[in-house]
């Protein structure tokens, strides 16, 4: 059906979808982040929870405590070397369809942190992060602007077709490369298949 | 005449339960099958060790998870019963103390002499010692 039959048929008070849209629509209105919080990011996540800010207005206040029921991880905070591969992994144990949000400075880059030794700078090296939050710490307002986002990415996802979403696309992969916590650095440093540096402009 | 109509009624008063037991398996049915439909179209099946590995916190899982506690136990539970249950039957013995026939007083020291004497056992076996 056409953009034009459809919008004649809603003056008339037809209102017609499409199955693609009737799921998107449901699911992106009933997002389940994760329950897990790394640092002082993930207070400012809990803010956005509780009255004040309320999250559950999108649907979205279901913070469950396992990820077999999660669609959606909020990695707010700081994401230490040591904390990596478990974060990893936690993603790894969700069902599909899932989504990330990198909340804050330190999930985004490092942070403060980024010059440290212990402190991974940036969740994206090793998850297909969906929304970016800048800020330290982002305010509650932030993170609801995120979930809409991501709404928004969410009911615009095509569910088949040449690039449909990562959950609906059989080639791409169900579970990342967990990272090994060594004694000096995490190895691989990276996901090259999901993150590569941006190339250093050298003088001329 | 009047049996028959007796009968339809009776068939039909229990018909519901015939269409309730229908709906009840048939509910979870479709709505399985439209889940297992969806998933097969539209929803590539992803499986991987990680993804399959038992959840603890994102680490991964060390030992078994069947560990076998101690039936020397039984004796703290036994123990722990002398005086939980003593301790609860005695409170309303004690409140209705004055008021009590001489047979009813009886019995209860007849019962806490039973506990009293499982008391001595254990201590007896040393169980009250920690250690
Ligand atoms: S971005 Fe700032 S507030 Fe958030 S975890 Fe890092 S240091 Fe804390």
């Amino acid at each position: 059906m056409n953009e034009g039959l459809r919008s004649e048929l809603s003056k008339q008070g037809v209102f017609t979808t499409t199955l693609q849209e009737l799921y998107n629509w449901g699911r992106s209105n009933s997002v389940w982040p994760l329950n897990f919080g790394l640092a002082c990011c993930a207070i400012e996540m809990i803010a956005a929870s509780m009255a004040r800010f309320d999250i559950s207005r999108f649907g979205s206040e279901v913070f469950r405590p396992s990820p077999r029921q999660a669609d959606l991880m909020i990695v707010a905070g700081t994401v230490t070397k040591k904390m990596a591969p478990l974060v990893v992994r936690l993603y790894n144990q969700m069902p599909a369809p899932k989504y990330v949000i990198a909340m804050g400075a330190c999930a985004i880059s490092g942070g403060p942190f980024k010059q440290g030794y212990n402190v991974l700078k940036g969740i994206d090296r090793y998850l297909p992060v969906d929304v970016h939050i800048p800020g330290c710490p982002p305010r509650p307002e932030a993170l609801l602007h995120a979930l809409i986002t991501l709404q928004e990415k969410m009911r615009g996802e095509p569910l088949a077709g040449p690039a449909p979403a990562r959950h609906a696309d059989p080639s791409a992969p169900g579970e990342y490369p967990v990272p090994a916590y060594g004694p000096y650095d995490l190895t691989p440093a990276k996901n090259d298949e999901l993150w590569r540096p941006a190339p250093l402009p050298r003088g001329e | 005449m009047g049996r028959a109509t007796n009968m339809t009624e009776q068939t039909q008063s229990y018909l519901f339960l015939a269409v309730l037991l229908g709906v009840a398996v048939a509910f979870p049915l479709v709505m399985l099958g439209v889940a297992r439909l969806w998933a097969t179209v539209y929803s590539p099946a992803k499986p991987g060790p990680a993804k399959a590995a038992p959840y603890e916190c994102g680490l991964e899982s060390t030992g078994d998870a069947w560990v076998q506690l101690r039936s020397g136990y039984y004796l703290y539970a036994i123990v722990f019963l002398i005086f939980d249950v003593e301790a609860l039957l005695l409170l309303p013995f004690a409140v209705a103390f004055t008021s009590l026939p001489v047979g009813a007083f009886v019995a209860i020291l007849v019962f806490l002499l039973l506990l009293v004497e499982g008391l001595v056992w254990a201590w007896q076996k040393g169980v009250l010692e920690w250690n």
